[in-house]
């Protein structure tokens, strides 16, 4: 054995940067209760959502005095139970959400790619198309919807993604239009494919990153907007139970009782919270060119 | 062999300030197993020459004239969808910059299978031995631990050499390469350039060479093209243009090359400006520059005047007395 080696001090295996840091679980695991309860509703919903009982009207939450568990989170003013009203209006919010946003994204996604591509007129005329529609109230759109054609679960999909799409299709746009001066755009079109494969199996997966990202973060803005026109009368018709409904009814208790409003205005602010952190997170994680966003 | 003939090929861009003659008049031909080499300065029109082939102009490009035959047929008369069965088939192209020329999300065998699969119509197991067997005739070590990996993992040249592989994927007739090699550091260069002499032994295939590099000109082409302007100044064999160029431009390219071994101190840069060329003179575009001009230049355009067998050149010079 030598003497002059100078034993190195070991050094801990460092494990590599990953990306997945600082993942967000407390939002996941948000959604994931949210999910369950809507999808597993009529297992998990204590009461009948719509069985009124005017003899328990405005029922107080079981930790107040006069409150019983019975009636977990209290009741409405005819009597209804809060949590199961609660937990079924999670499938309206959820559904609407999720629905709107695939519909929005998959046509403005389509937009943006077609008027990225083709530049020029084409993509003139789309842009317009799209500023004009980013123009339009959401809300008053569901309003004049919900007063001619009456209000309902398709109208407000309807509504808000009829103005939605034109948020995707500029974004999309945008990034194929950096795509567009790459080479490997120029090669494959040299190689002697046509514009539907160019679009379809080299430009949109190009975009998956971001639309995965824009269509979270956009999850939570479409529930706000949905609860907003239940709360404006121009979405879910009662009595489906609906979260914006649900805050607009009690409204005018709201010195009285409290709860008929309060507990409906949390599960919105808890959901939208959890998917905006998330869609923050896959922002910075997966596309961090779009933090203006 | 004539594999490409290429007559009075007209291509023009309508830019805002006017229109450009980007390709004016450029003739030449290609034989099978040949090379020609395309130089010239940058915006001389080598590029667009190349695209204007395949059809793939900029969008404010418009083929006024001229003939492209390959193989005997017309291709500017074709309508878009028979020249996306052309493309890739009978034409390949390896482009500049190895960087961006892969697509980043997809791993290489899949845009290597993808031209195949196009062309071949191959699936499933066939098809992976195919893209394995094109890797592995770009000369690319484990071709099918390759296959797997993503063009982040890649060097330059190995890019490149994926890029060369789905360009031969077919085999197409002529390959043209747009100074394949410009980003590539002289060993990976000299290599690309042994692979592509290969494959073009391998296939038959004529080539054509965009560069500026005369030194690569003299390893891999036999007939060399001089563009100025949009027009082809000169054009012979290889060892014509270099021993006893005819043109002044050629010429005049030819001394701003540093030597070797040369006596000379100071290198000879070319006057002036290369033109504007939406405001072209009258005439020779390289008479404002050319140290031979004469009263005629600047009125009439020069016609190809036949200097040597086989060399060719638009000076009024060379015109017989």
């Amino acid at each position: 054995m030598r003497a002059d080696v100078v034993a190195l001090p070991e050094v801990a295996a460092v494990a590599p940067p990953s990306r997945m840091r600082n993942v967000p679980y407390v939002s996941l695991g948000i959604i994931t209760v949210f999910v369950l309860l809507a999808v597993l509703a009529p297992l998990l919903s204590p009461a009948d959502p719509n069985d009124q009982s005017l003899r328990n009207r405005f029922k107080p939450p079981a930790w107040e005095e006069s409150g019983s568990w019975k009636h977990p989170l209290g009741t409405d003013r005819l009597g209804r139970d809060m949590l199961s009203r609660i937990i079924w209006g999670s499938r309206v919010s959820l559904a609407a959400g999720v629905v709107t946003v695939l519909v929005a994204s998959a046509f403005g996604a389509a937009v943006g790619l077609v008027a990225g591509y083709y530049g020029g007129r084409v993509d003139a005329a789309l842009m317009r198309l799209t500023d004009a529609t980013l123009s339009f109230p959401v809300i008053l759109l569901a309003l004049i919807l919900a007063v001619t054609v009456g209000p309902s679960f398709g109208n407000v999909v309807l509504a808000i993604a009829v103005i939605l799409w034109a948020r995707y299709a500029r974004v999309i746009r945008g990034q194929v239009l950096t795509l567009m001066h790459l080479d490997f755009i120029a090669q494959v079109r040299l190689a002697g494919a046509g514009a539907l494969r160019i679009i379809s199996r080299h430009l949109l997966p190009n975009t998956l990153n971001t639309l995965v990202v824009l269509v979270t973060l956009q999850i939570g803005y479409v529930i706000i907007v949905e609860a907003s026109l239940s709360f404006l009368g121009a979405g879910i018709p009662p009595p489906t139970p609906a979260w914006g409904s649900m805050v607009a009814e009690g409204r005018e208790f709201v010195t009285s009782a409290w709860w008929v409003s309060m507990f409906p205005g949390l599960a919105i602010l808890l959901v939208v919270l959890a998917f905006n952190l998330l869609g923050d997170w896959l922002r910075d994680t997966f596309d961090p060119k779009l933090r203006q966003l | 062999m004539l594999v490409l003939e290429i007559r009075g090929l007209q291509t023009h861009l309508v830019t805002r300030w006017g229109t450009v003659k980007a390709v004016d008049g450029v003739s030449f031909d290609v034989a099978a197993g040949e090379t020609l080499g395309l130089v010239g300065e940058s915006g001389s029109g080598k590029s667009m020459t190349c695209l204007s082939i395949v059809r793939l102009i900029p969008s404010a490009g418009r083929i006024v004239g001229g003939s492209v035959r390959l193989d005997g047929e017309e291709l500017l008369s074709k309508s878009e969808r028979e020249m996306q069965q052309l493309r890739g088939r009978k034409v390949g192209m390896i482009l500049q910059d190895p960087m961006s020329s892969l697509n980043p999300v997809f791993s290489i065998g899949r845009q290597v299978r993808e031209p195949v699969a196009m062309y071949h119509g191959l699936r499933g197991q066939a098809l992976g031995e195919r893209a394995a067997a094109l890797l592995a005739a770009v000369r690319i070590p484990s071709p099918v631990e390759r296959l797997r990996a993503f063009p982040h993992q890649l060097s330059g040249g190995m890019r490149q050499r994926v890029v060369g592989a789905m360009a031969i994927a077919a085999p197409p007739r002529l390959l043209i390469a747009d100074e394949p090699t410009t980003s590539l550091d002289l060993t990976i260069q000299s290599q690309y350039l042994s692979l592509l002499e290969e494959l073009q032994r391998r296939h038959d295939l004529a080539m054509i060479f965009i560069t500026h590099n005369f030194g690569i000109v003299s390893r891999i082409c036999d007939r060399v093209a001089v563009m100025y302007a949009g027009r082809i100044a000169e054009m012979g064999m290889v060892r014509q243009i270099f021993t006893s160029p005819a043109h002044p431009y050629t010429r005049a390219l030819l001394e701003s090359i540093p030597r070797l071994g040369a006596r000379t101190s100071r290198l000879a840069a070319i006057e002036g400006q290369p033109p504007d060329m939406a405001k072209l003179p009258g005439g020779c575009a390289f008479a404002p520059r050319c140290p031979h001009v004469m009263d005629r230049c600047r009125e009439q355009a020069p016609p190809e005047f036949t200097v040597a067998p086989g060399q060719v050149s638009r000076c009024w010079l060379h015109a017989p007395a």
